[in-house]
């Protein structure tokens, strides 16, 4: 304990340098600005972002970095509560209340709540790893792909069970989004799949070109068909803040969807995928009148927001102490540091404690950032959505247009992006929903690749995801919710997690 | 006073082309990394780009087009016109292994392209989870052939630099099916071999140095000709019994085919200023990475190279079962 408040002293003296705090603020305000071109998530902005770095010593640079990641990440929350476009993987989520939310006129709150749900799961997550970072390593080695492969089956249980009305309609949807990951190279044997040899398939589909597509465009084709009743949001505007009692709504979610995303975040893979999902999950489970979610209710934001930050930043706990990266963000940081000459391993904190304690320190110095950036904003952000209609539309497109093209540098993915645009609006028409759908393209890419790497390994034997102990106890949990929720009293209170 | 004008557009318009042969470069430079930022080919460009600037007088721009195991980029650049302001920087895999690991590649690193010059090469490691019985190299060979179908090997799939130098590995040892787990990048598969998962690897010096160091994972053997002062205690293959095995995964920049001689010349001259550069050279062998010599550097030394490494690597990975 006097330990850890030392070398958090040690951090704070080097994060509260002055060229350092401006630095973490630069980052942030560059973050989130880049951030909120939709389709432009924490990935393609710090890739874009990477280079003007290179002149800072290491520590600013890793300081700056990790204020462009928060600031994505908080940025990709902005366009999905306000344009209904997820930004990333973990904002799908965030569309389902939050832009009800900005329907309804609360807009400013959605916002306020995102900021200060991540701010307090930012805090949470920022002790975590100073106290917790070293021991909590062990979690990180001890999923192998059998136990990571349960854990994702035990992900699409909780999408299937949760599923709105027709069951059977969000099954469809996940099924599809799983079908849709397959698509490209496989990655044990190198050849091609369903990419009827066009070869800009060859690499699958990417995320945000199938998210902006049956979201971003989807969403633009089908408010042109009645102009006036506008969706983004009427004229009225509402409060900017959360008020007293939005804020006593959301603190209790805003913690348990800390302490979810702060466990998954730590797992090799990406896990904290799930994180804002499995948050979202049971906030409505556990809420008193679970039909309000889907409408707009702020613990469906706030949860998964506090989720999905306390998720990045945990994250960092592998990269930090193992020196490998748990996702591509991660990656991407390891690319940050050699370039600077520090290679991640798993001496970083012996070696360079005031770089890895500078870094937990400016955790918390770039989310306070974050909020003293974002409180302001908010205003400005909600009177965007007071443009007319005639220029909205062709800016969301135009900006989408830029975002996609910007991830890949590829003119191809615009056409794909307007090609699923057209299919989402398809299954708008058909009232399927498109959130299952992104969510088990997600989950399947992960999912087939540790279900064949632990098949490899186990030489074909199904068994070893029930002879391993921590796979076994997920699978059991997969099950155990699936029958409950086939029992016909359960059943008739079973709601969808995803509404619209 | 319009003629004039248009006298002087035409003039103009009749320069720019003679100039463009004589002053290149007169804008920026376009060098196609062809996998995500920050990674190890990533990581080489940016460090001798900007040196490069340096000498040209003109940003080169390193822009990341990723994709099919770096064959998209490469194929955008040398599809380009060649004019000197779009060049790649490739690796052993995109121009030593992809004929063979992809049939359908529309370059031809050997013929179709104008070598410019080795960046960097950077040392393979043979690298095994830290309880893996075998205390040497020798051991390890043995226990190989002797359980081809117990172990498993982890690589970062199919056409990556650790998929081709262990395929290699694995056809010189004469075990070419044994068992090979594909991870998406070498970080998760890094990440299985410390938690015991699998059992061994072949990867860049960059990504296992700091592992091997702290004795999470433990290294057989360097496949270089000398050892690495990255890890001065990690014998060569040579060394510990298996000559035959030398593969580096080297970093070059190459241009697309007819490119002018003088632009030629004048990217070589940069990259041989960059590689004699103190900072270049020390931020570089901090990576692991050993500086090219005087004839590597050069478009015939590099185009040999590429040959050699071409030669070596297609019988056996044309037969690798995929």
């Amino acid at each position: 304990m006097h330990d850890m408040i030392a070398n958090l002293g040690l951090g704070f003296s080097v994060a509260l340098g002055l060229q350092n705090i401006a630095l973490a603020f630069v980052g942030c305000l560059v973050g989130t600005l880049i951030g909120v071109l939709p389709g432009v998530g924490p990935v393609a902005t710090i890739a874009m972002l990477l280079p003007i770095t290179f002149g800072l010593d290491p520590v600013g640079a890793l300081i700056m970095l990790a204020g462009i990641y928060y600031g994505a990440q908080y940025g990709g929350s902005t366009t999905a509560i306000l344009v209904n476009i997820p930004g990333e993987a973990t904002a799908v989520v965030t569309t389902l209340d939050g832009h009800q939310m900005a329907k309804q006129g609360r807009a400013g709150v959605a916002l306020g709540t995102a900021a200060i749900g991540s701010f307090v799961a930012g805090c949470f997550a920022t002790l975590i790893i100073a106290a917790l970072g070293a021991p909590l390593t062990k979690l990180a080695l001890l999923f192998g792909p059998a136990e990571y492969f349960s854990l994702m089956v035990m992900g699409l249980c909780f999408a299937v069970v949760l599923a709105r009305g027709s069951i059977l309609k969000a099954f469809c949807m996940i099924m599809l989004g799983l079908l849709l990951s397959t698509i490209g190279t496989d990655l044990e044997t190198g050849q091609e799949r369903m990419t009827f040899g066009f070869p800009p398939l060859a690499d699958g589909i990417d995320f945000a070109v199938l998210a902006m597509g049956v979201f971003g465009f989807a969403e633009v084709l089908r408010n042109l068909e009645n102009p006036e009743a506008r969706d983004v949001v009427k004229a009225k505007i509402g409060r900017l803040l959360p008020s007293w009692e939005d804020i006593k709504q959301s603190t209790a979610p805003c913690l348990r969807g800390t302490f979810i995303g702060g466990v998954l975040g730590i797992l090799p893979g990406n896990g904290a995928v799930l994180g804002p999902f499995a948050s979202y999950t049971l906030e409505k489970k556990i809420a008193k009148d679970p039909s309000r979610f889907g409408k707009g209710a702020i613990e469906g934001v706030a949860g998964p927001e506090s989720a999905n930050n306390a998720g990045a930043q945990t994250a960092f706990i592998p990269l930090l102490t193992l020196g490998i990266p748990p996702n591509a963000v991660m990656a991407l940081m390891v690319g940050a540091m050699t370039i600077h000459g520090i290679i991640p391993g798993p001496q970083v904190m012996t070696k360079n404690p005031e770089l890895f304690w500078g870094m937990i320190a400016s955790m918390w110095i770039g989310n306070l950032m974050l909020l003293i950036i974002n409180l302001p904003l908010v205003g400005v952000w909600v009177k965007l959505l007071q443009v007319p209609y005639r220029l909205m539309f062709p800016a969301i497109l135009i900006f989408c247009s830029i975002g996609i093209y910007s991830v890949n540098n590829q003119p191809v993915d615009v056409a794909f992006t307007a090609l699923f645009g057209l299919f989402g609006y398809l299954l708008i028409k058909l009232g399927f929903e498109p959130a299952p759908m992104l969510l088990g393209f997600v989950l399947g890419k992960l999912m087939e690749e540790k279900l064949r790497q632990a098949l490899i390994i186990s030489r074909g034997s199904f068994m070893t995801f029930i002879e391993r102990p921590i796979s076994a106890g997920l699978l059991v949990v997969a099950v155990a919710i699936l029958v409950i929720a086939l029992l016909p009293s359960m059943a008739k209170k079973r709601d969808e997690v995803f509404t619209e | 006073m319009k003629k004039l004008a248009l006298g002087v557009v035409a003039a103009l318009a009749l320069a720019a082309p003679a100039q463009a042969q004589t002053k290149y470069p007169e804008r920026p430079i376009t060098m196609i990394v062809p996998f995500a930022a920050g990674g190890p080919t990533d990581v080489i460009a940016r460090i001798v780009g900007e040196n490069m600037s340096k000498t040209l007088g003109q940003q080169v721009v390193v822009e990341n087009v990723a994709g099919a195991g770096g064959t998209t980029g490469i194929t955008r650049a040398l599809t380009s016109a060649p004019d000197g302001y779009t060049i790649a920087m490739g690796h052993l895999g995109t121009f030593s292994a992809a004929p063979a690991t992809y049939p359908g590649l529309k370059y031809d690193p050997i013929n179709g392209m104008q070598a410019i010059g080795l960046a960097g090469g950077t040392p393979i490691l043979i690298v095994a989870k830290k309880d893996l019985a075998p205390k040497d190299l020798k051991e390890f060979v043995a226990l190989v052939k002797a359980n081809p179908d117990k172990l498993n090997e982890a690589h970062a799939g199919v056409g990556s630099v650790s998929w081709t130098t262990c395929t290699l590995l694995k056809g010189q040892l004469g075990v070419p099916k044994l068992n090979s787990v594909a991870y998406r990048g070498t970080g998760p598969a890094l990440n299985d071999l410390v938690s015991g998962q699998i059992d061994f690897m072949c990867d860049q010096i960059v990504s296992v140095s700091e592992q091997v160091k702290a004795g999470t994972i433990k290294a057989y053997a360097i496949a270089s000709a000398e050892r690495s002062p990255a890890l001065p205690n990690v014998p060569t293959t040579k060394e510990a019994g298996l000559p035959e095995y030398q593969i580096e995964a080297w970093n070059g920049i190459a241009a697309p085919k007819g490119t002018p001689k003088e632009v030629v010349d004048k990217l070589v001259d940069a990259l041989d200023k960059a590689l004699d550069d103190e900072t270049v050279k020390k931020r570089l062998l901090d990576l692991g990475t050993v500086i090219p010599t005087a004839e590597e550097r050069k478009p015939a030394g590099f185009a040999a190279l590429i040959k050699r490494d071409a030669d070596k690597l297609s019988p056996v990975l044309s037969a690798a079962p995929k």
